[in-house]
């Protein structure tokens, strides 16, 4: 856990004293990833320095896991806390080995005892120790050196981490894949985590919670969903851009709105029956058709049923696409624009229909959270008076 | 083809001139006048090596931690000014800080080893100091953001990445040192010089050349010796020879 209390930095620059950070205060809970976010020179790379003290405070204190660093050796606290940087910073004069293994030593591991997490490390960041463990830095590519720089900032499990822009000068590709990769690890080690960004959508995908920054204050610090759906003001809203309501896509999850409420044919139903189901249920176009095993076989259109007759499995349609539990809504609006239709069967891990999405609920579902936000800011306002 | 044809020939060429030469320089005596000098140049090659290595050991044992201090972000204030001192210092000429050096220290080898330290330290200092300049400030503050102290920062991360940058200066440095022990002998502290200066003096060639050519040799031995302390040194992240 990370606490920060009214955490200020002033610095004296030639034209005046510029407050960079001004009392910031927030707290990040253990295992959460917390991202700094705002336009440059909006205070969060100033703040994240101030918790490991590259940049000594003005006033405020830092606590971590309950404990007040005010007191603590400097070399001491740096060496308790991972710190990546976005220029990756590994010793060109040093083996991979030696740069992962840099802060082990500097806490007095035995030597077993270092090489044997070196091992750890690599097999954590995927690359083989044997081919990577005596190169030097200058040999990797550019995404190999973060993950070193990852692995490094790691080796010697420290609860907290820092994350000046770790994957800023990684290209699009190699970033999404090393975030996926440091997502999956997170979710092994549950590190307390800050992380400086500027990217917005690196913000939403990786952090539990999203603090917007403004001229070193922090304007907003709360989930990216409820970022998304009730930005505080102005500046937020701007910043997080005019397709804020795509971008929470991202964030849900079909299981979240999915319905069970979903009628259904099988092969060996009538056409007519097909038909007189699809108005029960109240469907424009078309009903699912499914087998013994409750598995998508087809779809059955209201044209063919109201214009032909037989049995369903003479006359069915292959389903156009499925989508599973754990997907996003991003991926189910995609299969809905690719495939010009308003509702996808769910299915789940065995491939058994469980549901269906439709359009209308994804649109219900984003903008009922927008007008809930919005008459609660009313109210608030109402009630302050404002 | 023609080409490789005329390599071959060029070398055949080259092999029976340096065989021609051989034998006129055995048959005309020449051999022999040089090899009249052998015990001097012996004596004097000693008297030149120990010059170089006391005047140059003071200057790197001196340059390195004078550019290391300078380096200090506590020193940011003065080290620009004062390295434009030694900037200056390194235009004047060796000759001139001899005669500077002999006019307070007097004639003999101590006032040459203060000369020619003075000229050795310059480049050496200059270099440990750009060397350390330049190592990158992303990587000292990931020197710094994961515990390090100062002192670990400077012998871990920031000498060894200097120390390619270092050795060039020191092989700058003690190469034109080699080159200009010679001038020391006007001061009296004797080296090779004393054959080139007597040479020219008596307008005796053989004698001139049994003391040029083995300081242009040693000038070239050290270089070499340097270079190869340097390919070993050096770790191979960051060793451009080694790369």
């Amino acid at each position: 856990m990370i606490q920060l209390d009214s955490l200020t930095k002033v610095f004296d620059t030639p034209k005046g004293a510029v407050v960079a950070a001004d009392h910031i205060s927030m707290e990040v809970s253990a295992g959460e990833i917390c991202i700094l976010l705002g336009p440059s020179g909006c205070g969060k790379t100033t703040t994240l320095k101030m918790i490991n003290r590259i940049i000594r405070p003005t006033s405020g204190k830092v606590y971590i896991d309950g404990e007040d660093t005010t007191g603590m050796n400097t070399q001491e606290l740096r060496r308790n806390i991972g710190y990546v940087i976005q220029q990756i910073g590994l010793f060109p004069n040093m083996t991979i080995e030696e740069n992962i293994t840099v802060v082990p030593k500097l806490l007095g591991w035995d030597r077993a005892h270092y090489k044997e997490r070196a091992r750890e490390m690599m097999a954590m960041i995927a690359l083989e120790p044997d081919a990577f463990l005596k190169r030097y830095p200058s040999e990797l590519s550019g995404g190999q050196q973060q993950r070193i720089g990852v692995a490094r900032a790691l080796a010697a499990d420290p609860p907290v981490m820092l994350m000046d822009e770790p994957f800023g000068a990684i290209d699009p590709i190699n970033r999404a894949v090393i975030q996926d990769e440091f997502l999956k690890m997170q979710q092994e080690l549950n590190k307390t985590i800050m992380f400086v960004s500027h990217d917005i959508d690196e913000a939403i995908k990786m952090g539990d919670r999203i603090a917007v920054f403004r001229e070193g204050k922090l304007v907003q610090y709360s989930t990216p969903d409820d970022l998304l759906a009730a930005p505080k003001n102005a500046f937020v809203e701007s910043f997080l851009g005019e397709d804020r309501a795509l971008k929470r896509l991202n964030l849900v999850k079909v299981r979240e709105i999915v319905s069970d409420d979903i009628g259904t044919v099988t092969p060996g139903d009538t056409l007519e029956k097909a038909l007189a189901k699809i108005d029960d249920f109240g469907y424009q176009n078309s009903i699912l058709m499914i087998n013994d095993q409750r598995q998508p076989a087809g779809i059955i259109t209201r044209s063919v049923a109201r214009t032909t007759k037989g049995y369903c499995r003479d006359h069915f349609q292959n389903i156009p696409a499925t989508v599973n539990l754990e997907d996003d809504l991003r991926k189910v609006a995609s299969l809905m624009f690719a495939h010009d239709t308003t509702w996808l069967p769910c299915v789940d891990d065995e491939g058994r229909v469980c549901g269906q999405i439709t359009q209308r609920a994804m649109t219900r579902h984003l903008g009922s959270r927008f007008r809930a936000r919005e008459g609660d800011i009313r109210e608030a306002n109402a009630t302050t008076g404002e | 083809m023609p080409i490789q044809t005329m390599k071959g020939a060029l070398r055949a060429l080259l092999l029976i001139a340096i065989f021609f030469s051989g034998a006129w320089s055995q048959a005309s005596g020449l051999i022999d006048d040089f090899l009249f000098y052998l015990p001097d140049v012996q004596f004097l090659m000693g008297q030149h090596l120990w010059l170089t290595a006391v005047s140059g050991g003071l200057a790197i044992a001196t340059a390195i931690p004078l550019g290391i201090v300078l380096s200090r972000p506590s020193m940011a204030r003065w080290a620009e000014s004062l390295m434009q001192v030694l900037n200056v210092g390194t235009t004047i000429p060796t000759l001139a800080v001899l005669a500077l050096s002999m006019s307070f220290l007097g004639i003999g080898t101590v006032p040459a080893v203060f000369g020619l330290f003075v000229a050795t330290l310059l480049p050496i200092t200059r270099n440990t100091y750009a060397g350390l300049k330049g190592v990158s400030p992303a990587l000292m503050e990931a020197a710094a953001g994961i515990g390090m102290s100062p002192i670990q920062r400077l012998f871990k991360v920031e000498l060894p990445n200097a120390l390619y940058v270092i050795f060039a200066g020191i092989r700058t440095a003690l190469t034109i040192n080699v080159g200009t022990v010679p001038l020391a002998f006007l001061i009296g502290a004797g080296g090779l010089g004393e054959l080139i200066f007597t040479g020219i003096a008596l307008y005796d060639t053989v004698m001139m050349l049994s003391g040029a050519i083995p300081t242009a040799l040693l000038a070239i031995i050290v270089d070499a010796l340097i270079a190869t302390i340097a390919f070993l040194v050096v770790p191979r992240g960051v060793n451009p020879s080694r790369a």
